[in-house]
This record gives C-alpha cells, structure tokens and sequence, in this order.
C-alpha cells in the first residue's frame, strides 16, 4: 500500500514532468547546480536582491490599493494608509525603505562583480543585463518617490524632468512631453504611478534573462578561475541555499531594525509637508542612492555638460567589459587593480556626501576631482592596467586555492574567507 | 576544521541526524510562523480600514415627512428608506399573520413608534435598491417595496411577503433623539 503511494505520486509528477519539464527545471536551477565551492558572502547579494524584488512588488501591489493617483487626494492618501489602514504604517515603511535596501544590495551586488571580475568574458551580457535593471530600478524608484506629493517629491520631480530641457532645441518639447502640461502636475503624477506600477514587472522581466545568462556559465568565483573539473563545485542545493538563508535572516534584521527604529532616518522630512508649486524647499536633495550621479551633474558649470556627464556615469557601466581587457578576473591577483579599485570604491562614498551637500566653495573642487577620478577609473586606468598589469601567481584550480589557503598556514584575508 | 574532517565529509558517520532533525525542524517551524505573522499582516491590510469602520452616524429630521410619504438617507454607503406610514399601513402590517410570513417577525418588533418605519433599503436577495419611495413606484402587490431585478414584494413593514428574497429589509440600529429627529447608526 504504502509502495503503490510513493509510486503514484512520482508517477504524476513525471507525468507533468514530462509535459511540461518544471520539476527538471528547479532540479537543474535551484538543486543540482554545480556551483564554485569557494563563493564567498558576497555571492548572496544576488538572491537577496531577488527576494527585495519581491518584498518591494508584494507591499506595492497592497499599497496601489490604498492609494490615489490625484493631486488632490495623494497626499491624504498616503496620510490615510499611515493612520487608518491596518497596518498600512507597517506596509509603506517597508516599501519606503524597501526602495533603500534594495539599492544597498543591488550597489554591494555591482561593486562585488567589479572586483572580482564578473563582467568579464563569458559574462558580458550578463553584466549588461544587470546595467539594464539598474536603470529600470533607478527609473522605477525616482517615479515611486513622486507619488505621495510631498514638497520633496514634486520639486524632485521638477528638477530631475528638467534635466531633460538641457538638450537644445527638442529639450522644452520633450520636458513638455513629459509632463503632459507645462508643469509637474495631476498628468504627470497619473502617469508616472501607471509607470511606478508597470516597471518592476519589466525588471521581473530582466531579471529572469539575467537568470537565464547567469546559469549559462554558471558563478564566478573569489578566485576568478574558470571551474575546471566537477571537484570544483558543489550542488546548489544544500550549500548555498543554507548559506544564502543565513544571509537573508541577517539582511532581514538589518531591514527589519530599519522599518520599526528609524523608519525615516533615510527620508526627508520636507516631504511630509504637502506639494507646493509656488514654493521650493531651501534645501533640496534627492534620496541617498542617487547622490553621486547628482554631484557628478552638479560638478560641471554647464547644464548641458552636466546633464550629459550624468547619463554617461551610468552608461559607461555597459562598456565596461570592454573597458577592462585584462585577461585575469579577480582583484585578489591584480595588485595595482585592487589599489585602484577601492579608491574607486572610497571616490564613490565621496561623490555621495558631496552630493548632499551645498553646492559651494569646497565642496565643488571635491566634487570635481571625485568626477574627474570616476571617469578616469573607467576610461584610462582600466584600458591602461588592461594592457601592463602583472599579475601574481594564480592557483592552478579552485580546488587547489581552497586546499592552499586552508592547510599551508596562510591566513584568510577578511574578504576571502573560501571555506566554512 | 582539520583535514581529517574534510577528507570525513562524504562519510555518513560524522552526521549527526538527531541534531540535524532539530535544526530544520526549528528552523522550518520559525520561518513558517513568521511568514504566516508577516502574512497575515500583509493581507489584514485589505480589510476594512479605521476611517471605514468608524461608526458613521446620521442624523434625520423626520418633521418635514407628510404622512404617507417617505424619505430616502445615506448610512454606510447604503440607502436607508424611512416611511411615515399611514394607519392604513400600519393597520394592514398588523393583519398580516406572522406565522405564515416567510421570515416571522411581527411588525411591533420593527419599528420603535409605529407611524415610522425605517429599513435599510437594500434587497436580500441580491442587493438591488428596491422600488416604492417614489410616488409613481410600483410598490409591489402588497403595498410596500418591489424589487425590480428579481421581484421581491416587501409590504408595509418591510417584511418578504412573495419572490426569491430570503429575509425581511433589515432594521438599522437607531434612536429617538427627540420626537422628531432619529439618529442611525
């Protein structure tokens, strides 16, 4: 009795199987998965990136309920889902710094692939693909940032639209455009909540594609070597789905001390104060996460200049793999490269302060020196290093850096710590 | 973690089962709680919000309703039908033999002074307004209320009397304030 069970139910999954392969799928993806021994905690910020993905659309599609997309109401609105809703207080906190967990993951995400030389050959699309999702995220975040039409989302959204009548000639109609009116008003709000909503499933979209590219070549890895034989790997499942469930409670405390102690420490309280086109806020800033591309646009005096220096921070991102030529992937091995790489890292945190600061005396040569190393980082000294960076000795496989580092008395580095 | 250990990685003797057992199934257990906490929060969110749920109250002063005329006032979003009944009415309500209704109830027990009835306008059978506050309206055959979407007769007390409704116009909960003014809600 009991066999004919067990034979039963492996029989319909089968039968689905195989029909519609989704059993072999996960198997495949989530269970089997040769992945590198040696993936260090950075390897999380991917899945826990995911699972803010899907936090950020749960409570947003619970938030679109309550909320309304009119000038009128907007504000009232989002002030009834703080004090009427039950837990409505709990659902926009979440979002609201949601928006801000997922940005730390997704800059960790990014500055780990640059050290450790993921968008290099065979992963360039796979880079560009993620470059993509930043951009969506970015468009997706500053829109969600405009609708509960406080002072700080409206003179936001009148700069950042604005930005757009930089270029000559087609600017105005396009800011026009834009705005659907001749200035942020109710088309402009309807419109950019229709898109708040629509975006993320276009990041779901990318996502998946992502996904997709990423099991093409499987992980890279600390090392930065290819896996060469199967004693490189270990199955997906349960190696890293236990160490990625430790991370997630980790990044969950984080998240979680964020929304119920400080859930506004990141916020401005300029926007609690209802939109007000007949006045600016004295000091305008936008969110944190987009400080340093706003100081890379304040640095340079001319606004066409500026507006396109801003862009270009971003999109140079996608050239990236081509930038950086050198044939060895990980930091670890690049002595210069690693030198310059969290100089990098440091110029970025710099660009952040200087953004929110005012933009006068000091802070402008600050910000210009931190924009003149951005570029440079990317356009000289990456091609540079590509072409005269020795390396030193690299392990001859994963499996041989994870036996060396653990049994001939070296000491892990804090950042590469291979094997629990 | 010495090399013996890991060359004993494969070995099933260094698993300890007992322990294992214990760390998934507390660890299986606290993550179900949690989602089902987390859950439940989220979707508890759909239900009826503070500002909803704050017994709104309405006030009606009944002096400028003739009699035989009737009165039609908002409460919770419903229409609430009050009628200044005509002894003809109240008379014919109290004929009626509660035992043969459909769903007894007297007409004493539905009103608070017999010259005013007040129901909530909303058929229960599927929720259309039902006709008869107008003064052309068909009132139905016994005097009341017609439901037009699947004809349901109420009579003068607002009691199901003929058609697929199950049960009487409900009465909302209300007062006298004074002899001319009632308060629902």
């Amino acid at each position: 009795m009991k066999d004919k069970e067990t034979e039963n139910k492996s029989g319909i999954s089968d039968w689905i199987d195989e029909r519609l392969p989704v059993f072999t799928f996960i198997n495949h993806n989530l269970r089997d998965y040769p992945t590198p021994k040696n993936l260090n905690y950075f390897w999380n910020f991917g899945s826990l990136a995911g699972v803010t993905l899907v936090i950020m659309i749960v409570t947003g599609i619970l938030l679109a309920m309550q909320y309304t997309a009119n000038t009128e109401m907007a504000f009232d609105s989002v002030e009834r889902i703080m004090r009427d809703v039950n837990n409505g207080w709990l659902l926009r906190y979440i979002h609201m710094n949601g928006a801000s967990m997922f940005f730390i993951i997704v800059y960790i995400h990014m500055f780990r692939g640059l050290y450790y030389g993921s968008y290099k050959y065979p992963r360039e699309i796979l880079w560009m693909l993620g470059v993509v999702i930043l951009l969506l995220m970015m468009a997706t975040a500053f829109m969600g940032y405009v609708l509960p039409w406080g002072q700080m989302s409206f003179w936001g959204a009148t700069v950042i639209t604005n930005l757009f009548s930089a270029f000559p000639v087609i600017g105005d109609y396009i800011v026009t455009f834009l705005w659907g009116g001749f200035s942020v008003d109710n088309p402009t709000l309807t419109r950019f909540f229709v898109l708040h909503y629509l975006l993320p499933f276009a990041i779901v979209g990318v996502v998946a594609l992502h996904l997709v590219a990423l099991h093409q070549f499987g992980s890279n890895n600390p090392t930065g070597i290819d896996v060469k034989s199967e004693g490189d790997t270990i199955p997906f499942h349960p190696y890293y789905t236990v160490k990625d469930y430790l991370g997630l409670g980790v990044y969950l405390i984080v998240f979680a001390f964020l929304v119920f102690f400080a859930p506004n420490f990141l916020g401005h309280p300029d926007n609690y104060i209802p939109a007000n086109p007949l006045q600016t806020p004295a000091h305008i800033v936008p969110e944190w996460y987009f400080l340093p591309f706003y100081a890379i646009l304040r640095a340079v005096p001319d606004k066409l200049l500026g507006v396109l220096l801003m862009f270009a921070a971003v999109m140079v991102l996608f050239f990236l793999p081509w930038l950086d030529k050198h044939k060895i992937r990980s930091a670890n091995f690049r002595p210069f490269y690693k030198q310059f790489y969290w100089l990098f890292f440091i110029n970025c945190i710099v660009l952040g302060w200087v953004g929110a600061m005012p933009a006068e005396g000091i802070y402008v040569l600050i910000s210009r020196v931190a924009t003149l190393y951005y570029f440079g980082f990317f356009l000289i000294i990456m091609p540079f290093l590509s072409k005269f960076e020795k390396t030193t000795d690299l392990p001859s496989s994963i499996s041989a850096a994870v036996i060396s580092e653990k049994f001939d008395n070296k000491e892990p580095s804090s950042s590469e710590s291979y094997v629990k | 973690m010495s090399e013996k250990d890991l060359k004993d990685k494969d070995s099933l003797d260094s698993i300890d089962e007992d322990k294992r057992d214990f760390l998934f199934i507390t660890t299986a257990g606290l993550a179900v709680a949690g989602g089902a906490v987390t859950a439940f929060s989220l979707i508890d969110t759909m239900n009826p919000a503070k500002d909803v749920l704050a017994l709104s109250t309405t006030e009606v002063d009944l002096a400028p309703i003739e009699e035989g005329q009737s009165l039609t006032v908002m409460w919770r979003g419903k229409p609430i039908f009050i009628r200044h009944r005509t002894s003809e009415e109240i008379r014919t309500a109290n004929d009626a033999s509660v035992n043969d209704l459909k769903h007894m109830a007297s007409d004493e027990s539905r009103v608070k002074n017999p010259k005013w009835l007040v129901v909530v306008g909303v058929c229960t059978h599927l929720g259309c307004v039902p006709l008869g506050q107008k003064i052309g309206d068909n009132k139905g055959e016994f005097g009341g209320w017609f439901c037009p979407c699947h004809g349901s007769h109420y009579d003068t007390s607002g009691r199901i009397r003929k058609g697929p409704a199950p049960l009487n116009l409900e009465v909302p909960p209300y007062d006298f304030v004074s002899d001319e003014i009632i308060k629902i809600g």
